[in-house]
């Protein structure tokens, strides 16, 4: 099981599951984070947080702990 | 038979230039508002083409119509229940996938949509090629190219909109979203209770309201209890029963299958329409951000902007202020020369042309702060910045965005409170307007120059860095403190799309910064006004003034006693006799006008209040002072030069001098500088607070809570220097 938040700048994953409760679980869902797109980690902010990603074909950032809640396929 | 009016909502996902293409519908002819009750911003314009009257209005940027946040619960309601005649979804080309997430939403709701294909150039450009007559054929949906910035396709739009409202509405609903065959069956046996049990009186779309319920949207629930609270609680029932079995199903949340099944529909669809061909990709905004958003190069270019914005505020914004003082000042002299003495005269000068002139001056900084954030916000650098910020403001509870409009607070707080509107989550905004206040504004400088150069000499600037220290601790300390009280509860997650970069257009950057400037003239004019009439009021009367001192036979004694001496002198010395009695005359008025402050209003209150400002060593003129400063800053210094320095002879050393002999200590100063610093802000501040925040409530509590922190402050530092003897 690998979780989002351990992946290196330039290492991409798919997604397996995303974690979290309520209203943050729906959010990054309808952002297109969901089961089976693919994420390639595109950098760390200067000081290690947030994570700037691409799914689905457009940027997106995520906070560490945020990131840590979406399960990769391992 | 067609009507001459028409309404068209234009919706769309956040950064898909839907912006632009209002401000190219209805140029010039917008209004901007508030949504009734909220604080998100409405913008509308009326236009005339084809003969019709057509009423364009730009709702909330969205990502989703689930009601989570205000401005996709204001989206839909207005959808919903104001129900326009057409809704076009602006979709930006290069962005479909996720896009079609809110286009299909709207596809669901029973309103007649348009989809425009905005940025076509952009998408083609990264070697997109999208199938227009496929995907409208899909969706049953008429769509169409635009590229907002270089105003292609508007007319052709406007056109197909005006043509889809003439048309008979057909539900074909074989053709809308389609889930799984169990959420399918859920869907129908929902559809099938809400048909038995409300008939045709509900005014949604049957559909619709069944995938929200499986959805377990509180919104549409509501809403049926309130219709029918018997024949809702019949449906509810069923669709709890359609819910666990889902749940059982699937091991998964109803609402979240929703989701899943969605955007699986979505890629269905991608997989008909859209094709990338790989050899063209050149993502130039890909290519800036491994500058701007360098580990090593993006802060110090973030903080190069920001400085760079400050610069461009208030050195190209201080020879436009300069002009408007100016202005004023001629006005109130060219009054002051031409109207007689009288009370109506008094109150034009000193009340209104003093007090609103005193606002007004800040106009052009504002215009210019304004323009640099538009001109962050268009580029997408205002994305960046959230997103190199973050890590910090997070430490205090908040988003990234809010590091600039408390940076802007160190300007002027007027324009930081209006800036926290770039914050999408309501608690980040209140949190950060109400922290903002502590971020020491400019006008306040000149009253820490003013004390601190007094009694602390060359050690000045060190105690006023420690003054600003102090409001920047506060802010972070306040800040946790309300995000572990007031505002509790899971915080937004920070998914922030970060927008390619784009080159602004002029006339949207303009638009941009007066519609905000002009929020600032129109309300902070009104209640500027007012306040400045209670002040002139408070220190203006009682007119009749029973005066312990005779100052009109000083100035006989002393006119009497220059004639003598002029009388006497040679020509050469008349000069400088005529200089001595201006002054000895100017003594006069000033005693008097001492004297007449102490018995005014203004006076009384200041002596009725002295005993709470004892305990932090403040004195009554001290007190009336920082009530003055209610309206501005600035103005406690003047008042301070009225009450303390009148009867000095003129110089620049008059007020340093009078305070010194006052009695004031290094450490009822240094008290009086942390008061000055953390106590209720300005009256534009306050009306601001009241107006960004939408409620009475927070504006109250803002005053009552920044004035009681700086009265504790200001005492602890008062009487804790006493218990260590220090003067």
């Amino acid at each position: 099981m690998i979780l989002l938040s351990e992946l290196k700048e330039g290492q991409s994953g798919i997604i397996e599951r995303v974690g979290g409760s309520g209203a943050f679980r729906r959010r990054i869902l309808e952002m297109g984070l969901t089961k089976g797109a693919t994420i390639y980690v595109e950098k760390y902010a200067p000081l290690k947080d947030p994570i700037e990603l691409i799914v689905k074909g457009y940027h997106v950032s995520l906070r560490v702990e945020e990131a840590a809640h979406i399960i990769l396929r391992g | 038979m067609p009507t001459r009016n028409l309404t068209i909502a234009l919706a769309g996902n956040p950064n898909s230039g839907k912006t632009t293409i209002f401000n190219i519908l209805t140029g010039t002819r917008q209004k901007v508002g508030n949504w009734p009750g909220v604080t998100v911003e409405k913008k509308e314009g009326t236009i005339h083409r084809f003969d019709r009257r057509l009423k364009i209005i730009d709702l909330p940027g969205t990502y989703s119509l689930t009601p989570f946040s205000i401005e996709e619960i204001v989206a839909r309601d207005y959808i919903l229940l104001e129900k326009p005649d057409v809704v076009i979804d602006i979709i930006d080309a290069s962005n479909l996938e996720r896009s079609l997430y809110l286009a299909t939403q709207l596809r669901e709701l029973d309103c007649k949509v348009l989809f425009a294909l905005n940025m076509a150039d952009m998408a083609r450009s990264r070697g997109i090629n999208i199938d227009g007559g496929k995907l409208s054929e899909l969706l049953d949906v008429p769509v169409m190219f635009t590229v907002g910035n270089k105003s292609q396709g508007i007319d052709a739009l406007l056109k197909a909109a005006v043509e889809l409202a003439d048309k008979e509405k057909n539900s074909n609903s074989t053709r809308k979203v389609r889930y799984n065959k169990d959420i399918e069956h859920s869907i129908g046996v929902i559809s099938e209770s809400i048909g038995r049990h409300f008939g045709e009186t509900l005014s949604f779309n049957t559909r619709w309201t069944a995938v929200k319920l499986i959805e377990n949207d509180s919104v549409v629930r509501e809403h049926l209890l309130a219709m029918d609270t018997r024949a809702a609680e019949a449906v509810l029932t069923e669709v709890q029963a359609q819910r666990t079995t889902l749940t059982n199903l699937y091991d998964e949340d109803p609402e979240i299958l929703a989701t899943d099944e969605r955007y699986g529909f979505i890629t269905g669809l991608i997989k008909e329409v859209f094709t990338i061909s790989p050899g063209k990709r050149v993502d130039i905004s890909r290519n800036v951000d491994l500058v701007l958003t360098n580990r090593f190069l993006g802060m110090p270019i973030f903080f190069f902007f920001i400085w760079a914005m400050f610069q461009t505020t208030f050195t190209f914004g201080g020879y436009p202020m300069a002009w408007i003082e100016t202005l004023v000042g001629l006005l109130s002299t060219a009054l002051s020369n031409t109207l007689p003495e009288s009370l109506l005269k008094s109150l034009l000068v000193d009340g209104i042309i003093g007090g609103v002139g005193s606002v007004v001056v800040f106009l052009p900084n504002i215009l210019m702060l304004f323009f640099c954030i538009a001109l962050f916000e268009d580029t997408g650098y205002m994305a960046r910045a959230a997103f190199l910020m973050d890590k910090v403001m997070h430490l205090i509870g908040l988003h990234g965005k809010s590091f600039i409009p408390m940076l802007m607070g160190f300007g002027c707080n007027v324009p930081a409170v209006m800036a926290a509107r770039t914050l999408e989550s309501k608690k980040d905004r209140i949190l950060t307007i109400l922290i903002t206040p502590f971020m020491s504004c400019s006008a306040k400088l000149p009253v820490y120059i003013v004390l601190a150069g007094t009694f602390f000499g060359p050690r000045a600037g060190t105690v006023i860095f420690c003054i600003y220290l102090t409001g920047i601790l506060l802010s972070i300390g306040t800040g946790r403190l309300f995000r572990k009280t007031l505002f509790r509860g899971e915080e937004a997650p920070f998914v922030m799309e970060l927008p390619p970069y784009r080159v602004p257009m002029a006339k949207s950057l303009l638009i941009h910064m007066w519609d905000r400037s002009k929020i600032f003239l129109r309300k902070m004019g009104g209640i500027i006004l007012a306040g400045s009439i209670v002040i002139w009021v408070l220190s203006a009367f009682p007119r009749a003034v029973v005066y312990d001192h005779d100052y009109a036979m000083d100035r006989t004694r002393i006119h009497q006693l220059y004639a003598e001496k002029a009388a006497i002198a040679s020509p050469s010395e008349m000069g400088i006799l005529a200089e001595q009695r201006g002054a000895a005359l100017g003594k006069v008025d000033r005693a008097e006008n001492t004297e007449r402050i102490e018995k005014s209003y203004m006076g009384k209150i200041g002596k009725f209040i002295a005993p709470v400002f004892k305990p932090i060593g403040v004195e009554w003129q001290g007190g009336v002072a920082l009530l003055s400063g209610f309206v501005a800053k600035e103005i406690v210094v003047s008042t301070l030069g009225v009450l303390y320095a009148a009867g000095e002879e003129d110089g620049d050393d008059a007020l340093p001098d009078a305070l010194r002999r006052s009695g004031m200590t290094p450490l009822s100063a240094l008290s009086m500088m942390v008061f000055v610093l953390l106590y209720l802000p300005c009256l534009a501040t306050v009306s601001a607070i009241r107006r960004e925040t939408g409620s009475f409530r927070w504006m109250l509590f803002s005053i009552g809570f920044n004035t009681g922190v700086a009265w504790f402050f200001s005492l602890l530092v008062y009487q804790g220097g006493k218990l260590f003897g220090i003067a």
